[in-house]
């Protein structure tokens, strides 16, 4: 590989983990998303029921 | 009594009863010399033929660490399975007093197993000055602080047994450089010296933290 | 936490300033004599490192403020700003590695004082996850994560003496590399890179903050309902 190729290597690597982070906190959120309706779901009926 | 001469009397009455103990039960420390000698005979057959007398201090040192973490472990065993560490904490001593009390009666096993092991070192791969002596000691007493430190922490987790390696040996790594420094540097002193400084601020973080460790 | 969410706008500033600082490092700053092009590595290599650190220092500090004054919410920023520290910490160790390899031809060097140095950090984080994992919530976990990431910050200038000092018997030190002798632009395109990666730290922070905080809330609302 050459210099340069190294230099695109390390700020890619940079590029790639802040990516792969931000696919980690999107799984996150959709997680938070369907609990926070399962919450909203439970609310509803007990809201219903008493 | 002043404060410290009750401190210094809970430390004592707590060291002893963990040698007492052992002097009941007899299963670490046989273990422990037993580990150590067994390692140091692994490591012959470890090493290549010529292999120079620098490089088998480091094994000296593996050996001593890992004859540590066996010694921490099973002195912290009880506490971690019986429950003891909540009647322990229940005293009405000092919760720093605990550590100290620890890491003196584990100083003692490691200590022990030292005795056996330096002497064993000497005869198998290379002779040993007062100066490696010193630094054997010195990073004993770091050692056994953080180790009482870390042991506590682990016998408060669910994992298993590794969880103390993965928690001792990052801080161990400053250890082993001054030990084997000690051992094998010309100007082993600044090797102790800096010993004597991760001692002070590992043992004074130890005690100073240990109560907000055990507390439940 | 702040009324004011100024958090898409810090968001919106890390890009800009990530953007200036590589177009400084690339097209404004000129190549270095000595090293080539392989020195522009340090332009985020250098900074990620230094964050790193910065990350470590403020998950102590957060710990030291939980065990003094106490409070469930400093437990999530201490441990959050922990993560951040691994991560930069693991970065610092792979652009550190290329870097290597591209200077010297090989991945790794132990002669190398700071890739070392964040091994041993990057180690001892990881262990304070396994920890974290394996004690059950609660006041004591919080208190143990607390004291570990204060025996982090302990750890970091001894380990550092510690490597200095190895190095003497371990290896001779082979490999050098010739200290920055910085143009102005050169220091310009430093500081703005070492500006856009601290801000990208502190934003992944509080993102990851509001997601932690929000897991703990809907547990607890969980826990109210069901």
């Amino acid at each position: 590989m050459s210099q340069g190729e190294y230099v695109a290597l390390a700020y890619g690597v940079v590029l790639v983990f802040v990516l792969v982070w931000v696919a980690i906190i999107a799984t996150k959120l959709v997680r938070l998303e369907r609990e926070t309706g399962e919450l909203a779901e439970l609310a509803r009926g007990r809201r219903s029921d008493g | 009594m002043s404060g410290i001469a009750l401190y210094a009397t809970d430390v004592i009455a707590l060291a002893r009863k963990d040698l007492r103990l052992e002097l009941r039960a007899r299963d670490t420390l046989p273990a422990m010399l037993l580990f150590v000698l067994s390692t140091l005979a692994v490591f012959h057959f470890a090493l290549p033929a010529g292999t120079d007398r620098d490089a088998a201090y480091g094994l000296l040192w593996i050996a001593i660490i890992f004859t540590a973490l066996l010694g921490l472990a099973r002195a912290w065993a009880p506490e971690r399975e019986g429950g003891a560490l909540d009647g322990l904490v229940l005293a009405p001593c000092d919760r720093s007093a605990i550590w100290l009390g620890k890491s003196l009666a584990t100083l003692a096993f490691l200590g022990a197993a030292e005795l056996v092991a330096v002497p064993a070192f000497a005869l198998f791969f290379a002779p040993v000055d007062l100066v490696a002596v010193a630094g054997v000691a010195l990073a004993s007493i770091g050692i056994c602080a953080v180790g009482s430190l870390l042991a506590a922490m682990a016998a408060a987790s669910r994992g298993r047994e590794v969880i103390l390696p993965l928690l001792f040996l990052p801080l161990a790594i400053p250890l082993v450089v001054g030990g084997v420094g000690a051992g094998i540097s010309p100007n082993g002193a600044t090797y102790l010296s800096f010993l004597g400084l991760y001692d002070l601020v590992f043992a004074i973080l130890a005690w100073a933290t240990f109560e907000y460790v055990v507390t439940e | 936490m702040s009324s004011r969410n100024n958090l898409p706008l810090l968001a919106f500033l890390t890009a800009g300033l990530l953007g200036l600082g590589v177009v400084l490092a690339f097209v404004v700053a000129p190549e270095d004599a000595d090293q080539g092009i392989s020195q522009k590595i340090f332009y985020f290599h250098v900074p990620i490192a230094l964050t790193a650190y910065a990350c470590f220092g403020l998950g102590a500090w957060k710990a030291l403020r939980l065990l003094w004054v106490g409070g469930e919410r400093r437990d999530l920023e201490s441990y959050t700003w922990i993560h951040q520290g691994t991560i930069f910490g693991a970065l610092t160790l792979i652009t550190g590695s290329i870097w290597a390899r591209a200077s010297w031809g090989v991945w790794w060097s132990w002669g190398s004082n700071q890739l070392v140095l964040f091994l041993v950090l990057v180690l001892f984080y990881c262990a304070y996850f396994m920890l974290r994992f394996s004690v059950d919530e609660g006041a004591r976990r919080e208190r143990i994560c607390a004291v570990y990431a204060l025996f982090g910050v302990a750890l970091i200038p001894v380990s550092f003496f510690a490597i200095r000092l190895a190095s003497d018997f371990i290896h001779p030190t082979v490999f050098t590399r010739s200290g920055p002798q910085m143009t102005h632009t050169m220091f310009t395109a430093f500081l703005v890179c070492w500006a856009a990666l601290t801000l990208l730290a502190y934003v992944m922070y509080r993102v990851e903050l509001v997601g932690k905080r929000t897991d703990a809330h809907l547990r607890e609302l969980r826990e109210a309902l069901t």
